[in-house]
């Protein structure tokens, strides 16, 4: 609110809402023409986290709060990248045993 | 009044300095905050856990010839329709337009009883197929209890959502609070969407 000032109104969701489609329609779009499953992952994940950092940044107004209050939000973002990659060795292993 | 504080806090020093309000924003905007990245860890954990389980079964049922994406894409473009209008009626509460927040706080309600329906009927044909919560006819059990337990989980936010912003807009149509009121349910809103978009990728997608 203290930068308010700096937002466009409605102008910036509108383009931020169109951007949401367009990513949401490039995401079913890989998944209908099957390219391979790293390729596939790889892309998707990509495109949800683009989706996620604009959802934040200006429909959440991220952008225009001060600095530590993003770092607040965005650092347990991180935890989570850890605790997938902490925990994927060990179902890999499972994995691998059973066959 | 907000502009006061942070030139004050400015005054004082650097930004890690503390003070009365460290982040620049009111407290009830902070505590929606904490609340928000505290339930997002909810959902990491729940996401995490079936990545694991899905790694460590290295087979899984094709969603697309399970699930209606048709369906599922539509939803997605309710919700980010849905946080859209949200975004308006914040802007429209800080501009003073009573009407207008009035307006699309309906809407935006709308858009998520539209989402719910949708899962509904998602739900009720999943279960017509022979969906339960721990079996299935598909052979692998954990297929439809990550299925529920998450999409449940998120319907549920949902669900509150919607009571929330029904709750804002009587509230706002009484004078009963401030704009930032507004902003904070907008807050929750978008934080409903923005699961979604890893529920929508990493559940129907992947």
């Amino acid at each position: 609110m203290a930068e308010g000032q700096h937002e466009g109104g409605y102008r910036s969701y509108i383009v931020t809402w169109a951007w949401l489609l367009v990513i949401t329609v490039l995401e079913v779009g890989i998944v209908l023409v099957r390219v391979p499953k790293v390729l596939l992952v790889l892309s998707l994940v990509t495109l949800a986290l683009m989706k996620a950092a604009l959802i934040m940044a200006y429909f959440m107004h991220l952008r225009y709060e001060r600095l530590s209050l993003v770092y607040v939000v965005v650092t347990p973002l991180f935890l989570g990248v850890i605790l997938f990659f902490g925990l994927a060795p060990d179902a890999i292993n499972t994995f691998l045993l059973r066959r | 009044m907000t502009s006061g504080v942070a030139e004050h806090q400015h005054a004082m020093g650097s930004e890690w300095s503390g003070g009365q309000s460290p982040f620049a924003v009111g407290w009830p905007k902070l505590m929606m905050w904490l609340f928000l990245v505290s339930d997002t860890l909810t959902f990491a954990g729940l996401l995490t856990g079936y990545g694991v389980m899905r790694l460590t079964l290295g087979k899984w049922p094709v969603q697309f010839q399970i699930f209606n994406i048709g369906l599922v894409s539509l939803m997605t473009f309710i919700l980010i329709c849905s946080s859209a209008t949200m975004a308006v009626a914040v802007v429209a509460a800080r501009r003073g337009d009573g009407r207008r927040v009035r307006q699309f706080l309906l809407l935006t309600a709308l858009g998520g009883l539209f989402f719910l329906g949708a899962q509904v009927y998602e739900w009720t044909n999943f279960i017509h197929e022979g969906a339960r919560l721990f079996t299935n006819p598909w052979g692998i059990p954990q297929f439809s209890a990550t299925f529920f337990i998450i999409t449940g989980f998120h319907g549920g936010h949902v669900t509150g959502g919607v009571i929330y912003l029904l709750i804002t807009y009587l509230r706002w149509a009484r004078n009963r609070i401030q704009p930032e009121s507004v902003e904070i349910a907008g807050l929750y809103w978008h934080f409903v969407d923005l699961v979604w978009v890893f529920i929508f990728t990493l559940l129907y997608l992947i």
